[in-house]
């Protein structure tokens, strides 16, 4: 199940989407997240592969998130001075706008052998927490139609312990490398990156 | 200045506008009228989103070019990594947003009548301008350097032809050949561009005429991430040692302001002491001030930049009328293309809201700027700012460079991201 789409498909709908950005207050919501858009693409649907996609992020993911780039504990390229600009009462104001916009998942290449193999690995390791591997779930980032290259960067933190996570998921992510080899890491991306539609 | 022509044209404007209320002319309506002149970083940022948020404001851009070739990326049209193509756009995606595009030189503003007349001689009413006109040049300062000199010896701080025009001559260089790039006293655009410029030329030529040199002649004494870009310039270029593929010469030594260009030998004249230079490819980066229909207008200061209230980017010298991006004296914030887009938001707040008669609220400010330095290689900065008082101050902390020693994993995320940032940033502005 290889999926092909072009670029014209996801910004039509991104296109529509931006209509609906109202101010119904002094403006100052637009101005806090409208910052965020540089990078993170309208309304969070990044159309750039390294930067992720944080529409429809969980909130509290999204506060833990930038507590642990303005903390230093999460490593990051500009995330890390960006955070520290801006209060807990702002992380939670883009927290709370981001989960309302809609995940618009970039239709990418992937390789069909790759997404079988992926979706046995998630099943297998990942699914306990990341139930079904949709986005909206609790505790979850959005892993479901993510940037492959995020992706990539992010479980090559986590495997080389470059980013700290609990001792039960590195224990997991080194577990799997261990029995299915490194390519799991690529046959798990390949999956959750074909997961465009979501529950 | 009314001609009978422009007369009749804002008379007809009128009768248009009766039937349709959509005209430029409009003044019969009750619609708000918003001109933005000036369609890159800055100005575009602002068309679209007071359209987006209040459909019933008529804006106007007046843009004198079709396409806009963004200058953010043009390095990498001369590292040979991007085409010209990936650089351009169109402004298809904001007419379809509902914005008047006018593709005419703007050549007067009126603060009284609250009008701007385009070179072709028509006249645009607003209740709010919004001016973006980035850079012009101070030509007069270098003698025998002028914009018919430019297309042979480039500044290419504009993008578009010039950038096609120093990468063609990159290309025809012989190896071994020598570049020179000369560097303005600050302030100017993009205070480490020069640099991420001298750095992906080096790219190119490290790959294809690895005998040649860049020599970068500074006005100044220090530069943007001085020491990030010289450790990646170590590790990639051989900085520092006799077949160093980038040498920089600052001020105090060797460097200086460029005094004069001899387009006919291909020489320039540079620093106190008029030192000659000569070289196969010559990138005269001219120094710089706000773009000239800033000067038109009466809306610079005497240092050639025009003075906002940084909470509203009101021009302090013409009523309702704003000036946003390069042009606008925004300090500590960059003169970036991020930083125009932020100004442009807290600017289209600011006009929606006046218009509307109501407060705005509080503006937040944000710069961040990758530079690619070589081969999966990048480096960045970035700032937030707040307004205290009626000044835009960077926020204690919360900023700064790339770590010096990175890993290559660091590095070329970054490197990455720059391209993510792209794309993200100019579908923000002109999608
Ligand atoms: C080599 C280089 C690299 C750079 N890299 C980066 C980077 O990596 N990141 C970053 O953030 N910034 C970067 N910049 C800076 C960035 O390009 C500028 O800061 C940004 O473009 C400023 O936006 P602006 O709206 O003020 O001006 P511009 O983007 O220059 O837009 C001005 C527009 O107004 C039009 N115009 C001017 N006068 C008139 C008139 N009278 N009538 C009609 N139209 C008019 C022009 O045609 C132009 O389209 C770089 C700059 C250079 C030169």
């Amino acid at each position: 199940m290889t999926i092909y789409k072009t670029t014209k498909y996801i910004l039509l709908l991104v296109g529509s989407l931006m209509l609906n950005i109202t101010w119904a207050d002094d403006g100052s919501l637009f101005m806090l997240v409208g910052n965020c858009m540089g990078c993170h693409g309208p309304n969070g649907v990044s159309l750039g592969p390294a930067t992720p996609n944080i529409a429809g992020m969980n909130p509290s993911t999204f506060v833990k998130a930038m507590e642990e780039f303005r903390d230093e504990e999460r490593p990051s390229t500009v995330m890390r001075h960006i955070a520290k600009g801006y209060s807990d009462e702002d992380f939670q104001t883009m927290a709370d706008y981001f989960v309302k916009q809609a995940f618009i998942p970039y239709q990418q290449t992937v390789d069909a052998d790759k997404v079988k193999k992926g979706a046995k690995l998630h099943q297998k390791y990942c699914q306990k927490c990341h139930t079904n591997s949709v986005h909206t779930i609790v505790g979850s980032t959005n892993l479901a139609g993510q940037w492959m290259l995020y992706l990539q960067f992010t479980l090559v933190d986590i495997y080389t312990g470059v980013r700290d996570m609990p001792i039960r998921v590195l224990q997991i992510v080194e577990n799997m490398v261990q029995l299915e080899g490194i390519e799991s890491v690529d046959n798990l991306i390949h999956f959750y990156a074909s997961q465009t539609e979501h529950k | 200045m009314i001609t009978r022509r422009n007369f009749i044209k804002i008379a007809t404007g009128i009768t248009a506008a009766g039937l349709s209320g959509c005209s430029n002319f409009s003044i019969a309506t009750a619609k708000k009228r918003v001109i933005v002149i000036g369609g890159g970083a800055g100005g575009a940022t602002a068309a679209k989103y007071i359209r987006q948020v209040d459909p019933s404001i008529d804006v106007t851009l007046i843009e004198k070019n079709r396409y806009y070739y963004t200058c953010f990326m043009s390095s990498s049209v001369l590292s040979g990594e991007r085409k010209i193509d990936s650089i351009k756009f169109s402004y298809d995606g904001l007419i379809k947003r509902g914005i008047k595009v006018v593709h005419h030189l703007a050549v007067g503003i009126d603060p009284i009548t609250k009008t701007v007349t385009t070179q072709n001689g028509d006249i645009f009413y607003y209740d709010r301008l919004i001016v973006s006109p980035g850079i012009d040049f101070k030509w007069d300062t270098i003698e025998g350097y002028d914009k018919t000199i430019a297309k042979t010896i480039p500044h290419a701080w504009d993008s578009g032809y010039q950038t096609i025009t120093l990468r063609k001559q990159l290309e025809a260089m012989k190896d071994g050949g020598t570049v020179i790039i000369t560097v303005p006293h600050k302030p100017f655009r993009c205070h480490p561009a020069p640099f991420g410029r001298a750095s992906e030329m080096a790219q190119y030529l490290k790959q294809h005429k690895p005998k040649s040199k860049i020599l970068i002649l500074d006005a100044n004494e220090k530069f943007a991430q001085q020491k990030l870009f010289i450790q990646g310039w170590k590790k990639l270029y051989g900085y520092g040692t006799d077949n160093s593929l980038i040498e920089w010469y600052p001020f105090s030594d060797g460097g200086g302001e460029v005094v004069q260009v001899d387009a006919k030998e291909r020489a320039i004249y540079v620093g106190p002491f008029e030192d000659q230079h000569q070289a196969d490819v010559i990138n005269v980066i001219p120094a710089q001030k706000a773009g000239k229909i800033a000067f038109t207008a009466d809306l610079v200061d005497e240092t050639g930049w025009c003075p906002v209230n940084q909470k509203t980017f009101e021009s302090k010298r013409h009523k309702d009328i704003h000036v946003i991006g390069d042009a606008c004296i925004a300090s500590p914030m960059a003169r970036s293309a991020y930083a125009a887009n932020s100004q442009a938001k807290v600017c289209a707040v600011a006009v929606v809201k006046a218009l509307q008669g109501e407060e705005m609220g509080t503006p937040s400010y944000l710069n961040a700027c990758y530079s690619i330095v070589g081969k999966d290689y990048g480096i960045s900065v970035a700032a937030v700012y707040r307004l205290e008082g009626d000044k835009i101050k960077w926020i204690r902390g919360a900023g700064g460079l790339s770590p010096m020693d990175a890993s290559a994993e660091v590095r070329k995320r970054e490197m990455y991201y720059a391209h993510s940032w792209f794309k993200n940033i100019t579908y923000d502005m002109f999608r």
